[in-house]
């Protein structure tokens, strides 16, 4: 186990080393110890809507701090796999694991389409056009029929899973939920620390001379895109199972904007980022909603005190006093 | 060993002195509506005053009935409204559900009060899908829907000479919802649609829809759209002198405090129905001069649906002697009502409540009195006429 952490010999580790830091074992098996407790403490409900943003801002996390492609059009995939989804189960009457499954196989389409688009350009212009494309299917979810307009998909059931579990029982459901979401996550880990993964972080620190070592940047691009949206997808198809619900806050910009507070706020670039600050700002507008329209200005706050006070997001930051990479 | 005795003696105790209240009945009411956004006035906190109104007036207290009131902002999104609901009635013990405007996040509750087995009194939402495709024995959906106003207003308005309708529709669900159920009461009226035009929502700039409908030569203008699209729209048409030459505007879904916001100069000669206005008569007046020292502003027919709706349920929950919701839901259908604010009316087995629905027209400025002088009375529409009769599925009465 070479566990140094100099910075020349850390590269040439990830790429040798298979598995994984025994760090990083111990905090994935913490958290899963941890997520296994959780439904027995709070309201599950609650406990699968963070697991879901945290997947949703995991796969968010791909793109922007891995790839770093920021874009701002997230929403469309994760609102659009859960009006799959949705559709699926209730009209379809698919069993859930497999209306998950085709809300992120369209997910996974959907990024296809728009990626190898918005990739053709760079910066703003490519937050733009993920932008702009998200606003289109805002608008056909608000349109189309099937979609139910500002009703969105109501009383989905909850259904068995492989057509012989019934999951209408929270803590059932939350187990279907936390296989799915940690699955997501460990899977999205693994793409961070392969050769691919690696790849794109070369990509990210400067594309001329990943172009000049004859990698064909679009193609990573595209597939570091797609694969963002497939999770993305997975999160929000997941996500309209545990509400029995798919509606137009999913895929509003909004949305797209709270995935990227949720990455900043938490650490963009590190592993455990996303999910803290899917925790952060879930847990905020739960226990705050009452307070109305200020759970947005206090949201503000700390985005902005996040910003001044560490630039790296919480989990940045602790991983700069760990010397760890998190 | 000596503090297990005192402490069980003192459970005893307690458990036999228990009955010696005439009833001894723990209620749980959640008011769950916009308390930030568009319909925050109209319902907001305003409704969680009305509801402790009626727990007062009612004098629950005295009654043995322990009635907590807890409320929540459901921002008018399903999503949001459905975890709130769900987590009132699984983790915090909430009996019934009050108020709820935003006819997707109405849906939304009623559907998980079914599944809990709770009850939900609906008074903000329009849409008549509540007692309709998505009827649930649980609901009861108190004060107005889509059907009522176009009933009040499209029924009455052609009636009285406004034959040809123009309608600028917000082109979303409902929308078109309000345009359809408009539409088929103006023609059976007698009337006729000349034409329409979709407006992307929300909007801000109505200018070139207003145009078009003057160009039509309607002797109506029907906005079927809500909150600040409806004020917007009314303001524009204000400018344009829309009114002053002639053509009338009906407002398909607009409450008092709407056209408070606009004041009596923008809004005089527009028509629209409501369930309630505070000027009626003198119950109604009482009640709202109680609510305006409270809020600081006169009751919408909205807030006035949560204050007795909440009356109904415990009436029924003090006839009952519990608050097992089956019960007093069945109580609540079987029990007509002589309501203050309402008049008489009652609980259709679907849960529908029928009252009568009255169409106003706004007051010129010069005639009105007071701030919230705003009203003249047209016509009373019977409740029987004003709401869609009962689908068969959704009698729930056995």
């Amino acid at each position: 186990m070479a566990m140094t952490e100099n910075e020349s010999g850390q590269e040439v580790r990830f790429l040798k080393e298979v598995g994984m830091p025994r760090l990083h074992k111990v905090i994935f098996l913490v958290l899963l110890g941890f997520l296994i407790a959780l439904p027995f403490m709070v309201y599950p409900i609650f406990a699968m809507k963070v697991m879901c943003f945290a997947l949703f801002a995991a796969a968010f996390n791909l793109l922007l701090g891995f790839g770093g492609l920021l874009s701002f059009g997230h929403a469309a995939y994760f609102g659009g796999a859960s009006y799959v989804a949705a559709h699926a189960a209730k009209v379809w009457g698919f069993t859930p694991e497999l209306a998950v499954l085709a809300g992120t196989l369209a997910a996974a389409l959907l990024g296809l389409a728009i990626g190898s688009l918005a990739i053709r350009r760079q910066g703003i212009y490519f937050a733009m056009v993920t932008l702009a494309f998200a606003q289109m299917v805002y608008f056909f979810a608000l349109q189309a029929k099937f979609t139910g307009g500002e009703d969105g998909i109501q009383s989905v059931p909850r259904g068995d899973l492989f057509g012989m579990f019934p999951l209408q029982d929270n803590i059932a459901l939350y187990f279907f939920v936390l296989a799915i979401t940690f699955g997501g996550i460990l899977a999205l880990y693994r793409i961070v620390h392969s050769p691919f993964g690696q790849v794109l972080k070369a990509i990210r620190e400067n594309e001329p001379r990943a172009i000049s070592l004859g990698y064909q940047v679009n193609r990573y691009k595209l597939m570091v895109f797609t694969l963002s949206a497939t999770f993305a997808g997975l999160a929000g198809a997941t996500k309209s199972q545990v509400f029995q619900l798919a509606s137009l806050t999913d895929v509003h910009w909004s949305m797209s904007g709270e995935v990227v507070l949720m990455t900043l706020l938490g650490g963009m670039g590190t592993i455990f980022g996303p999910l803290v600050g899917a925790a952060i700002i879930v847990t905020m507008q739960n226990y705050l909603a009452t307070f109305g329209a200020w759970v947005t200005i206090i949201q503000g706050v700390i985005f902005v005190l996040g910003v001044l006070l560490f630039r790296e997001g919480i989990i940045g930051v602790i991983s700069r006093l760990l010397k760890r990479r998190l | 060993m000596f503090r297990k005795v005192a402490l069980g003696s003192l459970a005893l105790a307690t458990m036999t002195a228990g009955p010696a209240l005439a009833q001894d009945i723990s209620i749980k009411l959640g008011v769950l509506n916009d308390r930030s956004g568009v319909y925050a006035d109209l319902s907001g906190e305003g409704s969680v005053v009305a509801a402790r109104m009626a727990v007062e007036d009612f004098g629950a207290a005295d009654k043995g009935i322990k009635v907590e009131i807890v409320s929540a902002d459901h921002q008018n999104k399903p999503d949001i409204a459905s975890n709130i609901a769900r987590q009132w009635y699984d983790a915090d013990g909430v009996d019934a559900i009050l108020d709820v405007p935003t006819s997707s996040a109405a849906l939304a509750v009623a559907e998980i009060t079914a599944q809990a087995g709770k009850v939900f009194l609906n008074s903000g939402a329009a849409t008549t899908d509540l007692t309709g495709a998505q009827c649930q024995p649980t609901t009861i959906h108190w004060t107005y829907d889509t059907a009522a106003l176009a009933n009040g207003t499209g029924k009455a308005v052609t009636e009285a000479g406004g034959k040809k309708w123009f309608f600028l529709t917000a082109d979303y669900a409902f929308g078109h919802a309000l345009e359809r159920d408009t539409t088929a009461v103006v023609t059976a009226t007698g009337g006729e649609v000349v034409g329409q035009v979709n407006v992307p929502f929300p909007a801000t700039d109505f200018s070139s829809f207003l145009l078009q409908a003057q160009g039509s030569g309607a002797d109506v203008i029907g906005l079927a759209n809500a909150g600040g699209d409806t004020v917007n729209a009314i303001k524009q048409a204000s400018e344009f002198g829309i009114t002053q030459a002639g053509q009338q505007l009906a407002a398909l879904l607009m409450f008092v405090t709407d056209v408070h916001a606009l004041g009596a100069e923008t809004a005089q000669g527009l028509s629209l129905t409501e369930a309630f206005y505070w000027d009626q008569n003198d119950s109604t007046r009482e009640w709202s001069a109680r609510f305006e020292e409270r809020q600081g502003a006169k009751p919408t027919m909205v807030q006035a649906g949560v204050y007795s709706s909440t009356m109904h349920y415990l009436r029924a929950v003090e006839a009952v002697g519990s608050s097992d919701s089956k019960e007093v839901v069945a109580k609540m259908k079987a029990t007509e009502f002589d309501d203050p604010l309402f008049g008489k009316g009652y609980v259709r087995g679907d849960g529908r409540v029928i009252h009568d629905m009255f169409l106003f027209e706004v007051k010129k400025p010069a005639d009105s009195t007071s701030e919230w002088d705003l009203y003249n009375q047209i016509a009373v529409i019977s409740g029987e006429d004003a709401f869609l009769p009962m689908r068969d599925e959704c009698d729930f009465t056995e």
